[in-house]
Formats: structure tokens, sequence, C-alpha cells
């Protein structure tokens, strides 16, 4: 098992992180590696935490101690150019789409382009409506507004956002909520597809078991203010934990499961 | 790294042009070469082409798109088109964009400038007027909720009424006071100036006097009411009409006329006038101040000279516009914040928009008031 972690590469090496909210403690101690090109998901009752790490990862929340490394650089003690260039390569999806309500979708595509890469504005049009076309937007959604999208829509357009300079690390706050199964069900197959055909790096936050099953290559579960297994799936679900058995055998984990099995 | 940046070279053989290209095909690199790219593009239109990727280090989506366009540049390539030297994990992200070339548009499609001015225009009257119904209606409403809620004063939300005279009314009065008394003082100023000249300068605290109670009093706190909370009013009824948060009210059987709107007319409607009579005193001591200080008019004396030539109905003239005014509003920040619609930018236009057409109103409806006072010799 050793032998075997060792060759992977870490992209995000979380160790010892501690959050809290005034003396609301959220995390402590928590340890998690995140290897480069996978799918990782993040799973935990409400409350847990799951939004708090990715905020603690991606410097939106700083952590009160514990270091945290992407690209091997630790985030928090990084000066502002080495911030930047780090957050040129991760897109993050936020969990409402977060779109930039006074801009169409292909100009919230193209606002990073812009600000980080001095591209000529057609070439700028170009690529912004490749990824509004990859993230499985009709090419009629560059002109609209996200005010005139449906909830999938504003999905895939911050998708569109979060891919726009080419990522090594996308992060996804709870993709597929709020859709109905059949768009997260696509959704899911985009992600594995995106993955799969660009090399990301996946950390998704998610609930949905369904997602979990059909995306993820490992599977981490936040209990108790740390991360209580992490592994595969199928190892993952013979953890001994009452909250691990009854997510995994409650209704839902047992119709999940019969659903991939099919 | 910037050795490396995206280059390409083209080679003719045999009636077939090659394009070879070398480097870092990313995004950040393809900004130097898209021209040429594209000029090449045009010029190769019809022809055969291979593109030769065997010395390319590193390639992104980005990269792989510029390839794809000028490769389907031309929609009849024959078979002896090919684009050859990829390696594996190039050749699918090639594949991968493909299916992805489409241009789409970036802005909504405008027509012809003369023909969006004119729409613009016809647009701008009938939205006026759409407007003027709107919010005659919605005063309307208004008038019939009160109406309801004196006949029902159980229904009438206290609570929050006395929440808004504080937060809009009593907050504001450190303000409202503090530049009301300056405005006093400065109109002092200004006139002892002149009216040393003629050696008149007890006329200071007529001009004081009147100016004061009749206008700057009343309307100094009706603009800085409307900056203050006429603004307020717009962006807490907008952000909860974008959070659907007057959508689940209606749904709930609440009327938000009644629980969001009445109770914020009203507490302007009470406290605008508190605050105008507030306002003019300061403005008179501050008058009174520089009197004294500037021309020594005694304190005594300024109060002799303001009873004997001052009648109370400049200071009733200015009073009775208070409450006016307060509705006007009052009732303008509640509309525009009810005709927020999803987007912040809507949030941001609509505040300006209640903030500006108060202001309009205020000084129109103050206009009508001199006008009138004119007439009747009040």
């Amino acid at each position: 098992m050793t032998l075997g972690q060792s060759v992977h590469k870490h992209i995000i090496e979380v160790e010892g992180l501690k959050t809290q909210f005034g003396d609301f403690v959220v995390h402590e101690n928590l340890d998690l590696r995140v290897r480069e090109g996978e799918i990782l998901g993040v799973v935990g009752g409400s409350g847990t935490g799951k939004s708090v790490l990715m905020r603690a990862i991606i410097g939106l929340k700083r952590p009160s101690e514990g270091v945290v490394k992407v690209f091997g650089e630790d985030f928090y003690a990084a000066d502002h150019q080495a911030r930047l260039s780090i957050e040129q390569r991760w897109g993050v999806l936020f969990q409402g789409g977060a779109l930039f309500s006074s801009m169409t979708v292909a100009q919230n595509v193209m606002a990073p382009i812009r600000e980080h890469l001095n591209l000529p504005e057609e070439l700028a049009k170009d690529i912004a409506a490749l990824k509004i076309s990859m993230s499985g937007l009709p090419e009629e959604a560059g002109a609209k507004y996200p005010s005139e999208l449906s909830g999938g829509m504003k999905k895939r357009a911050g998708l569109a956002r979060a891919l726009a300079l080419d990522p090594e690390i996308v992060f996804l706050d709870e993709p597929t909520a709020g859709l109905d199964p059949i768009g997260a069900a696509k959704f899911d197959d985009l992600i594995v597809n995106l993955k799969e055909s660009l090399g990301l790096t996946v950390f998704m936050v998610t609930h949905d078991l369904d997602t979990l099953h059909a995306t993820c290559d490992r599977v981490a579960v936040l209990a108790e203010k740390h991360v209580i297994a992490c592994g595969p799936l199928d190892e993952v679900r013979r953890t001994d934990h009452p909250w691990i058995s009854e997510y995994f055998s409650g209704p839902r984990g047992r119709a999940a499961l019969s659903a991939k099995a099919s | 790294m910037t050795d490396s940046a995206a280059t390409f070279d083209i080679d003719m053989k045999g009636g077939v042009l090659s394009l070879i290209a070398r480097g870092d095909w990313r995004a950040r690199y393809l900004g130097a070469i898209d021209g040429k790219l594209r000029d090449f593009t045009d010029d190769s239109i019809g022809r055969d082409i291979i593109i030769d990727l065997s010395a390319v280090e590193k390639l992104d989506t980005s990269g792989a798109m510029v390839l794809q366009r000028t490769f389907h540049a031309c929609a009849e390539r024959t078979s002896a088109s090919k684009i050859v030297g990829a390696r594996d994990s190039h050749a699918a992200l090639l594949e991968q964009v493909e299916q992805h070339l489409a241009p789409c548009h970036v802005e909504p499609l405008h027509g012809n400038a003369f023909v969006m001015v004119l729409r613009r225009l016809g647009k701008g009257v009938i939205d006026a007027m759409l407007a003027g119904q709107a919010i005659l209606s919605f005063i309307g409403e208004i008038l019939s909720t009160f109406a309801r809620s004196v006949m029902q004063p159980s229904r009438f939300r206290w609570t929050a009424t006395v929440h808004h005279m504080e937060e809009a009314g009593l907050n504001a009065i450190p303000i409202i006071g503090l530049m009301s008394f300056l405005i006093g003082s400065v109109v002092a100023f200004m006139g002892a100036k002149i009216l040393q000249l003629f050696n008149a300068d007890i006329f200071t605290v007529e001009l004081v006097g009147i100016s004061v109670l009749r206008e700057f009093g009343v309307l100094l706190s009706a603009i800085l009411i409307a900056g203050r909370s006429g603004s307020a009013f717009t962006a807490q009824i907008g952000s909860m009409k974008i959070r659907e948060e007057i959508d689940a009210m209606k749904v709930l059987g609440l009327d938000p006329l009644e629980v969001l709107v009445l109770p914020r007319v009203m507490a302007l409607v009470i406290m605008l006038p508190v605050i105008a009579f507030l306002a003019a005193m300061l403005g008179m001591i501050g008058g009174g101040l520089v009197a004294w200080l500037a021309m020594d008019i005694s304190p005594a004396l300024f109060m002799v000279r303001t009873q004997e030539t001052i009648i109370m109905n400049h200071f009733w003239a200015g009073l009775i516009k208070a409450p006016f005014f307060a509705f006007v509003i009052a009732v303008v920040g509640c509309y525009q914040g009810m005709e927020v619609e999803g987007s912040a930018e809507s949030l941001g236009q609509r505040t300006t928009l209640s903030v500006v057409q108060a202001l309009f109103l205020v000084i129109l409806i103050d206009a009508f008031f001199a006008m009138f006072f004119l007439e009747i010799d009040f």
C-alpha cells in the first residue's frame, strides 16, 4: 500500500489543517493529499466543512494552523507573484456558478483570458467559444447573460470559465446539486471526459452518491473535524464508521450502488 | 521558457503545403503567432495541407484549437491533408477539440446603428410612460394598503415602522444637523458681506431666518434622506427581490406592500418633518452664531429681531413640505426596489435611478410649492 502510494505525485497536500470561525473549530489536524490526474470526491454531512476545506485550499479561508501546499508550494506563505501564478493553474466552479452578472457568458469566459494572457481579441473569442462548446453549452449561450440561463447552464458556463486558462486542477463545489438527474448524469460524463482528455486533476465537493460512483477515483470522507477515510470508493465503503455505513448503506446509497452495478 | 515559444514554418513540397509547428503551443504563447497564422490560413484556402506536430513540445486546448482551425479552414480538404507527428496526448487533445470549433457570439446581436438609436428612443419614451403609469398604480396600492391598515390597526407593522424611523430618521440627525448648521452659517456669512456694504447688517437675521426656515432646512433634509435612505430602501428591497424573498412572502400570504413598503413610507413621513424642524433650528443657530461672532449681533438681539420680523408663515411653509418630500422619496425608493430584476447590475441601476428620481421630484415639488405659496401670498 505504501509502495503504491509513493509512486503518485501529490498535487495538493494539506497537513495539520485547522480552520475556525471565531471559537467554532471546523477542521482540526486535517490531512489530505490529492494525486495528480485523479478525481477526488469529498463527502461529509452538512456542516462538516467540505466547502470550507475547499475554500482553505483555494486561498479564500486562511487556516489558523497547518500547511496547504498546491503544486508543491505553500500557498499562504507564497508572495503575491507566486500566488498569481498558482491561481492561473487552477480553475474553480462555485456552487451557484458565481458568474459575473454584468457580463455575457462569453465575456465571463474571456475575463481570465484577458486578464492573464496577452492575446488578440479574436483569439480570445475563439478560445472562449471552444471552452463554451467543451462545457456542453450551445453556441448561442455565449451571448446570453447569466440571468437568462437555467441552473444547469449556469454551472456549465461556470465550468467553461474555470477551464478558460487550461488549468491543471479544477475545484468543483457541488457540481450536480440542483440539476435534474439527466442533467447531473451528463455533467458527470462531462467531468470524466474533460479529466481524461485534458489530464485534469479534479477536487470535487459533493453530496451526490451517483456522481461519486460515476466519476471519482478516490473519495475522502470528512467527519469529526478531519478526514476519517480516504481511498477508492469500495475501500471507503467498508470502513467501520457509523456515518460512513449510514451514508453508503442508506436507501440512496444502495440505489446508487445498484444503478452502478446494472 | 520563452525561447521555446510557439513558432511555425511553412514549406512547399510537390504542391503540398506543410506547416511545421515548433515549441510551446499553449495559450500564453499564441498571441504572437495568431495573426500570422490567420494570414496563412487565408492564403492557403483550398489547398492540401500537412500539419507536422513532431516538434511541438507542449500543447493545450487553445493550441489544439488554433491548429484545428487552420486545418479546417477550407471546407474541401482532400485526403492528402493530414496532421502528422502528434504525440498520443496531443492527438487526444486535437480530437477532443475538433468537435468544438464552432464560433459563438460574445455579445447579444445588435442591428443597424441608426435603427438602434430609433429603437432606444422609442423604447425610452414608452418605458417612461409605462414607468409613470406603474408608479401611479404603486402609489394607489400603497394608499389602499394604508386605508386597510387604518381599518384594521392590528395589521399595521409597528415594530418595522419604528425600526425604520430609527434607521432612516434618528440615525440621520447628526449629519443633517451638522450640514444644516454649516449652511446656516454660510448664508449668514455671505449675507453679512453684502449687507455690510449698505450698512444693513441687521437684515442678516431675516436672510437667515427666511431662507433656512422656508427652504434650506427641509430641502437639505430631503436631499440627504433621499441619498441616504431612498437608496437604502431600493437596495434592501431589491436584494430581497433577487433572492426571491419577495416571492416567498407573496406565497406565504404576506403582502410585501404591507410588510416592506408601508412601514418605510410611514417612517419617513413621520420622521422627515421632525428632521426638517431640527435642521431648521440648527440652521438658525449656525446663522445666529456667525451673526454674533462676525457682526456683533448678540444672540438676544438676534432673537428679538427674529420674533419681530419673521412671521410663523415662513416656518409652516417649510415644514408643510416635509411629509410630501418624505412620501415621494420613500415611494420612489421602494418602487425602484420592487423593479430590480436578476442581476447585481440591475440593482445598481435601480439604486442610482431611485436617488436621481427622488431628488428630481423633490425639487420639482418644491418649485410647485414655491409658486403656490406665491399665488396665495403665504
